[in-house]
């Protein structure tokens, strides 16, 4: 004779096992839908509070290929690493909008800045930024040119950049520029000479 | 059995809730399997996208592939996707119907159902119909039946290959052994993968719709002894076998390639990972290191197709991706040099996946004397030039002959080398009215060669991004280059 108890939490189980197949199964056929969709609509974060102050952008062109410097009111915080963050925030907003000069991933974001001796900034982006990104060696260049330019122009003593991608050291942007490698922010800024 | 005792009672209760407990655990661990199992189909499944199945579809617009789809045991494809290149197309859902435009064709199919409606016409597919996510999805074996009714021309399906032809779209070729060379004519230009083996020289088609009336041809010639042609997973491949390494070259604007011995001379090869990455941070300047009893000739122009393999670069059109065009162009930029008397080798010949340390390897052991690596940009027009960005201020002019450099700026002391070349080739550029410009790039693997080494990008001419794999185009622009690195040649040999 079978126990109640028994064909209770063995009737329990076998819904519970069903339940959670189906959920497993119905979930793996969505991720890479919700995937794209959640990196599609994410938003740049807002800039904290504080005073405005005038700071200089270089911005990338892409039907003439060239960086041009421009002045922007941005606010910025304190801190030297937060003034960085901020700052590149500011830069990448101007690539997202609508009448983006060089449009990049809608998704893209600093996730934060270091700075981990004199001199070395490091710039740790998402994901979205480099798998997005589109692929070309003047594309791509214009994009690195950019941010290190921008970030060596408005805080001194800035001499190398790296820039990590979720955390990690990448090989390339999107198959053409080297991330693997520091950044030599005077070679940058002769780069940026011959950009404009 | 039958319990009847106050003990027994007790005994059969125990054991029942540890029947419970176990059942329990069993499932639960089932439930896990379940789970841990999905996730290991997924890995697997992203695993087998690399050799996915495939159907090639060649016709007078367009020739690409798509990929196969397999339900209940039968290969399936979109056939909104299959027939978008040739012509305008849409399709709409209503519950189980999927109706679908295709030029002036409207056609209709239900969802699990074998019947559909072309025109007026009704028409009975081998297998159900699928509806998916408002995917609709034919099996292969519907294909002859639906298209000659939809686009109005005969087809040909090689179905045990996956190649689809639309209203005559071939390319067909001849193959004859002349003075221990076979030569193949190709009735229009092609532009294949190679890649070989000792013995053997493999030509594969993913594009040309490439076809003939024999599979196997033997010759009585001592060093090439024959050639066999065989279809697979919507490509072409004719493979040669020989008594030593062969070698593919590319003439008559890509109509003929001719099939030769290999010099073996020069040790280069298209397998991947027979190179490995530098076990250092420091590279041999000017490092030639042969192996016991080779004899290494230099060679003047190393040319590196970028790109490659599982690497495919920009995608430069909806069907046509940047390692295609960088190879199709160094084909054509070797031939140039080599009809100026300037010996050029190709770093990847084949459509293999090379990192950017063997290719600074590769081109740093073939000893040449100028390094070019191409690239390919549907952006901007004409030609970008590049030379390696390094640290400044650079070290001092340095010497060349010294044994080990830094592997990170390797390229220091030949960046005046490299400087002479761009100039050369920008000044002949300038000279055929064609826009170039030169620039710094942080691109790989320039900082690591150990010679004159620049990188090229070519852009679309008037024409547009078609330029990009326009054999014309790339002719044109290869010899304009080939006549800037000409005129710097005195140069760069009295200095190395």
């Amino acid at each position: 004779m079978i126990s109640r108890a028994l064909i209770i939490s063995v009737v329990v189980m076998a819904a519970v096992a069903s339940a959670m197949s189906f959920y497993v199964w119905r979930t793996r056929s969505r991720a890479e839908h919700v995937d794209v969709l959640s990196s599609r609509n994410r938003e740049v974060a807002a800039p904290v509070a504080g005073a405005t102050e005038q700071v200089t952008l270089y911005i990338a062109y892409d039907d003439a290929g060239v960086l041009r410097a421009e002045p922007f009111r941005i606010a910025l915080p304190a801190g030297r690493q937060q003034r960085i963050q901020e700052l590149l925030r500011a830069l990448l907003k101007a690539y997202v909008g609508k009448s983006s000069p060089h449009p990049i991933d809608p998704g893209s974001s600093i996730r934060d800045v270091y700075l981990v001796e004199p001199g070395l900034a490091v710039i740790d982006v998402n994901g979205a930024f480099a798998n997005g990104h589109r692929s070309g060696v003047l594309v791509e260049e214009l994009t690195v040119a950019s941010m290190v330019q921008t970030l060596s122009a408005n805080m001194a003593g800035i001499t190398r950049v790296k820039i990590l991608v979720d955390g990690k050291t990448r090989d390339t942007l999107a198959g053409h520029v080297d991330l693997a490698s520091f950044y030599d922010v005077s070679a940058v800024s002769r780069l940026a000479a011959q950009l404009q | 059995m039958h319990w009847s005792s106050g003990s027994n009672f007790q005994l059969a209760k125990k054991f029942s809730y540890s029947s419970s407990v176990i059942t329990s655990l069993l499932l639960l661990a089932a439930s896990f399997c379940f789970i841990a199992g999905n996730s290991l189909l997924s890995l697997l499944a992203q695993n087998a996208n690399n050799g996915e199945k495939k159907i090639t579809i060649y016709s007078s617009t367009a020739n690409y592939s798509l990929p196969i789809t397999e339900r209940n045991g039968l290969e399936y494809v979109g056939l909104l996707e299959l027939l978008e290149p040739v012509g305008a197309v849409n399709a709409k859902v209503s519950g189980k119907k999927w109706s679908l435009h295709f030029k002036d064709v409207k056609s209709e199919f239900t969802s699990g159902d074998t019947r559909a409606r072309i025109q007026k016409n009704d028409v009975t597919l081998p297998a159900n119909f699928i509806l998916e996510n408002g995917r609709g999805l034919v099996s292969l074996s519907s294909l002859t039946t639906l298209l000659p009714q939809m686009l109005g021309v005969p087809i040909t399906f090689h179905d045990s290959a996956r190649r689809l032809f639309i209203a005559g779209s071939e390319i067909h070729f001849t193959a004859a052994v002349n003075n221990t060379a076979l030569v193949f004519n190709f009735t229009l230009p092609v532009n294949p993968m190679i890649a070989t083996e000792p013995g053997k020289l493999r030509m594969v088609f993913n594009h040309e719709p490439l076809l003939s009336a024999l599979n196997a041809l033997t010759f009585a010639d001592k060093t090439i002894h024959s050639t066999t042609f065989r279809e697979n997973n919507g490509a072409a491949e004719i493979e040669i076998t020989g008594s030593g390494p062969l070698f593919a070259k590319f003439s008559n604007d890509g109509r003929t390639i001719t099939v030769i011995p290999a010099p073996q001379a020069v040790a280069l090869t298209t397998q991947p990972g027979s190179n490995p990455p530098p076990a250092s941070q420091t590279v041999a300047s000017g490092a030639a290191t042969p192996k016991a009893g080779a004899e290494v000739k230099p060679v003047f122009a190393i040319i590196d197709a970028s790109h490659g393999g599982d690497e495919r670069g920009a995608a430069l059109t909806d069907q046509v991706a940047e390692k295609d065009v960088t190879l199709a162009f160094a084909r054509h930029l070797m031939q140039e040099l080599e009809s100026r008397g300037l010996s050029s080798r190709l770093l990847r010949e084949g459509d293999v996946t090379l990192t950017l340390e063997q290719r600074a390897n590769r081109g740093n052991t073939a000893n040449a004397s100028v390094y070019i690596c191409l690239h390919a940009a549907s952006d901007g027009n004409g030609i970008r030039l590049y030379t390696a960005l390094l640290p400044a201020p650079l070290p001092a002019s340095g010497d060349p002959k010294k044994l080990f450099s830094d592997w990170n700026i390797a390229q220091s002391p030949f960046l005046q080398l490299s400087h002479i070349v761009e100039t050369s080739i920008a000044a002949e550029l300038s000279n055929r009215h064609i826009p170039s410009r030169s620039l710094m790039a942080p691109l790989g693997p320039l900082n690591n060669i150990t010679t004159a080494a620049l990188a090229i990008e070519l852009g679309p001419g008037d024409a547009g991004v078609s330029d990009l794999s326009s054999h014309q185009y790339q002719q044109e622009m290869a010899s304009y280059i080939a006549n800037g690195v000409q005129a710097a040649r005195a140069q760069l040999e009295a200095k190395r």
